[in-house]
């Protein structure tokens, strides 16, 4: 193999998992950190650097981050990432003159924004510091898109979305509430520089089957949801069916809960192990008396003298077939009571208001071929984000569609080729304090995730506005942090200092080094100290050491960033390096990357 | 020194032995030797070898003495026996002890000042007996605990970190052990696993004084231009002279050697040591052509390694002074102690 080049940022950007994995690639490790020290207004601008949102998302997001957790890896579960982020979010001072802010003078370009979801607002945040004027069209008379509509308050309070929301408002942004758009072309000849679209995709898909619309009692998910959070709906029958089991269909059936439901089903047609739903949120609906029943495919409404009784359902088996495709045939039928139907399953774009004859090109479903890496169109300065770009994704995804919209927008207001993107960069600094003193918290601690408190189930179904989680006290925050293994501290090898003693990989806890003869990496991986059997994880590659000419092997998948390895090694060939990513956004300048010791 | 403990989380697709063990379970306490010493690293390659031949670790027993080298049985198998004696007379106490329970494994681990100058006499006197045990000796050429003077072992010509040139011809432990009539002599580097590791478990499994010198360099005192023990140095004048494989029990021995393979010499509970690639007319198992064989690789300024010299109908100290059978601790008592009766009938001999 050649010698891992790690002054590329992306090669110890990958090694910090959650990271990587986060779209909006939030500095996770380092957030923590500033938890464990009680920086949490610190902890909160960092988060705020890339995800906007952290007080929305420490309670909302859809976490990509924890699967990807090396704790998952090592001891089973991840750490409580989004939990931490609520910490931050929770426990902060006054930020507000920390936020960045928008210059007097401004610099002459107009951008609107469609839409007053996460995807607009992150693009109104990145654009407005750098003197734009950005003026956003809102259908509704408030600002927050799905995230007010869809989420429900007991998920995520009014007051947590308000205020998040308003720092980005406060730096200047002209909304216009009740605005829907009507017309792109009408929109283009007001003399806008560029355009963005941020819509969402607001329409529910639907359930024609008999007797869908032979009574008034059965609701489309996200429009039943919308109409709770503008307080249009406040009560449900007792016996309510949701069909679907993806994260609108939980968020549907908590909601009835809370609204009079008493036996509120979940009907999913597949296995457990194919839901949709996100675990947690499986886990939260089943903690509020939710009974969630596998294998029943919905066959027809059942509606007498215009009364909704129920509905019949097939119970499925799976199978797969010749081709090896999953098929179900149905095994029985049978009928379910119900006061109410609430269908959730999946939602689709629409964009009646755009001309299909002004240049946006859309393909043979209906949705416009936008570009992934600058998220324009087809038409030059038109942009999309968010769930209108590709349909339903989540909010962390809409953010960071729009940090990219805006360095698009900004290029394109500037005359700046969309592909000539800032690049990232990196720092990379020794933590070495003392002899065999570091500056992160290096030994690891073997506490289990710390669960998460809830309020107590009657007085949390009680009323819609009860949030239901506590989040995480001080004690308990300061307990989980210590589950966080450094993944950005990362261990930097010098290859012409090593003498091969051996005595790193004598240490290492979790055997991933290995001084050997070079390879190709398939070869390679199976004869280090441990195979390297996790294809996703890179394996490090060194320089040929001086001594024997052979080469130190690093399998990147289990490492704990324990620092023993640095600490064990008596030419501080290995060092502990803290990873810092610079990434690019709007207006900013091509980042450099710098390694000292 | 080190800290923080060794972290618990472990690899959760480790393997284990026949007694469901993995090689984490064989360590002791984190070392707190130099960063980079050798003597870490024949810890390590002993916990391997204990892993691989399934040992019970409340079947060993760990004896050393005093030095840098003395302190490493706490680094191994937690679980196991211990005895630190005084300085340089840790084969008396493993003596001792293997004359009262002969089941035990008996490891001891010494070094170059331990085991040639203040215990030398020691060491001569167990390599006579023949005790039944796995002798390491960690050799780096200085006494590192007091700061790195030259020891007993260093090579004429050597220099010190500070400048001296050492002018007194060294001890050859090897050497010694030869022609003192030890039955299973070897020479490894603590930079070389993959020599050492299969040294160490035959040592384990030879019936009588099995003697391991282990170049193991010190980092902080003799690892600089001029040593003749450094990882450099070593590395450069190692010569293996013979390579051993060693064939456990479970494993099926077939007849078919590898390529270069010469010889197999089956151990005394039926495991087997193999010999490849052998220097051209190199015997094993031949004394006195051994010992001119060493002379030969030393006079070239080499450093000869591998399993040196195997001797497996040898008699140990148990079968010299025609002892009972098994462990004092199992016998019964009024056949450990007859009484006075018994004593005063014995006494009768010399009346």
């Amino acid at each position: 193999m050649q010698p891992t080049d790690t002054r590329d940022p992306q090669y110890y950007h990958k090694v910090v998992d959650c990271q990587w994995a986060c779209p909006a690639h939030t500095n996770v490790p380092e957030y923590i950190r500033l938890i464990a020290q009680g920086r949490y207004s610190d902890a909160y601008m960092l988060n705020r650097a890339s995800n906007v949102f952290p007080g929305i998302l420490g309670r909302t997001c859809d976490r990509p981050c924890e699967p990807a957790c090396r704790r998952t890896r090592v001891d089973g579960k991840p750490v409580a990432i989004c939990r931490l982020k609520r910490v931050a979010a929770d426990l902060r001072e006054d930020i507000t003159d920390r936020l960045p802010k928008a210059p007097p003078v401004k610099n002459g370009k107009r951008v609107a924004l469609i839409g007053g979801g996460p995807a607009s607002l992150t693009v109104a945040n990145d654009l407005l510091p750098q003197g734009y004027e950005v003026v956003l069209f809102e259908k509704h008379d408030k600002l927050g898109g799905l995230m007010l509509t869809n989420i429900p308050a007991f998920r995520l309070p009014a007051k947590v979305l308000n205020e998040e929301i308003a720092y980005v408002v406060d730096m200047g942004l002209d909304v216009r509430l009740n605005t829907p758009v009507e017309s792109m072309k009408g929109l283009l000849d007001d003399g806008f520089d560029a355009v963005f679209v941020g819509v969402g995709a607001p329409r529910g898909k639907n359930l024609e089957l008999p007797g869908r619309y032979d009574s008034d009692r059965v609701h489309i998910g996200i429009d039943w949801l919308e109409s709770v959070a503008f307080q249009h709906i406040d009560t449900i029958g007792e016996r309510v069916l949701v069909i679907g089991v993806g994260n609108t269909a939980m968020d549907c059936c908590r909601t009835a809960k809370r609204l009079g439901g008493t036996d509120v089903k979940v009907m999913a047609r597949r296995g457990r192990a194919d839901f949709k739903a996100s675990d947690w949120e499986l886990e939260d609906a089943e903690g509020e008396q939710v009974e969630v029943m596998e294998y029943h495919s919905p066959k027809a409404f059942v509606v007498e003298d215009g009364q909704l009784r129920g509905m019949t359902f097939d119970v499925v088996e799976w199978y797969e077939d010749d081709k090896g495709k999953q098929r179900s045939r149905a095994v029985e039928e049978v009928f379910i009571p119900a006061d109410d139907v609430i269908v959730a399953i999946g939602q689709e774009n629409a964009f009646p208001w755009i001309e299909r004859d002004m240049g946006i090109e859309f393909n043979d479903w209906d949705m416009p071929v936008v570009d992934r890496g600058t998220m324009q169109c087809s038409l030059p300065g038109v942009f999309f984000g968010g769930d209108a770009a590709w349909g339903p994704e989540n909010i962390i995804w809409a953010v960071e569609h729009g940090h990219q919209a805006a360095i698009s927008i900004h290029n394109h207001c500037h005359g700046i080729p969309l592909a000539e993107r800032p690049d990232y960069g990196m720092n990379l600094v020794s933590q070495k304090m003392g002899i065999h003193e570091w500056s992160y918290s290096n030994d690891y601690d073997p506490n289990a995730r710390t669960a998460m408190r809830y309020v107590d189930l009657r007085d949390r179904l009680a009323g819609i506005g009860v949030e239901a989680e506590l989040g995480y006290d001080v004690d308990e925050a300061a307990r989980e942090v210590e589950r966080c293994l450094n993944c950005d501290i990362q261990t930097d090898f010098t290859a012409n200092l090593c003498i091969e003693c051996d005595a790193c990989i004598d240490v290492c806890p979790l055997h991933c080094l290995t001084i050997t003869e070079n390879g190709t990496e398939v070869e390679l991986r199976q004869r280090l100290t441990a195979p390297a059997e996790n294809l996703k994880q890179d394996i490090y590659v060194s320089e040929e050491l001086p001594q024997t000419r052979r080469v130190m092997v690093k399998d990147e998948d289990l490492c704990v960033h324990c620092g023993l390895c640095a600490e064990r090694c008596p030419t501080a060939a290995w060092d502990m390096r803290k990873f810092d990513l610079l990434v690019p956004y709007a207006g900013h300048d091509t980042w450099a990357t710098t390694a000292a010791l | 020194m080190t800290y923080i403990a060794k972290p618990v989380a472990r690899h959760p697709r480790m393997k284990v032995n026949a007694l469901g063990l993995t090689p984490r379970d064989y360590e002791g306490t984190m070392s707190t030797l130099c960063a980079g010493c050798g003597h870490d690293s024949v810890t390590s390659a002993l916990i391997q070898a204990f892993y691989e031949l399934d040992i019970e670790p409340h079947r060993v027993a760990k004896l050393s003495g005093i030095g840098c080298s003395s302190k490493t049985p706490a680094y191994f198998i937690r679980e196991a026996h211990g005895f630190n004696s005084v300085h340089g007379r840790m084969p008396s106490i493993a003596a001792g002890a293997n004359a009262a329970n002969q089941d035990l494994l008996y490891v001891g681990i010494s070094g170059d000042g331990d085991s040639l100058s203040i215990g030398l006499g020691q060491l001569c006197h167990a390599i006579r007996r023949n005790v039944n045990m796995l002798y390491v000796l960690e050799n780096n050429g200085v006494y590192g605990l007091t700061k790195g003077q030259f020891s007993a072992s260093a090579d004429v010509g050597t220099r010190s970190k500070g400048g001296e040139i050492n002018r007194h011809g060294p001890i050859d432990p090897v050497n010694l052990a030869l022609s003192l009539g030890a039955t299973f002599v070897a020479r490894s580097f603590s930079g070389d696993k993959r020599q050492l590791v299969p040294i160490l478990k035959a040592g384990m499994r030879h019936k009588g004084f099995a003697f391991v010198d282990v170049i193991s360099p010190c980092v902080t005192f003799n690892d600089h231009k001029g040593s003749t023990k450094s990882y450099a140095h070593t590395r450069a004048h190692m010569h293996e002279v013979v390579e051993t494989d060693f064939v456990p029990l479970r494993r099926e021995i077939t007849a078919e050697y590898g390529e270069g393979a010469t010889r197999s010499v089956t151990m005394h509970d039926g495991s087997a040591v193999r010999f490849n690639k052998v220097d051209a007319d190199y015997d094993p198992t031949d004394r006195g052509a051994v010992l001119e064989h060493l002379r030969q690789v030393r006079n070239r300024g080499e450093v000869a390694t591998g399993l040196l010299y195997l001797e497996e109908t040898g008699e140990d100290m148990h079968a010299f002074e025609n002892t009972v059978e098994g462990p004092l601790v199992d016998l019964p008592y009024d056949v450990l102690c007859p009484g006075s009766a018994a004593l005063a009938e014995l006494q009768k001999e010399w009346w």
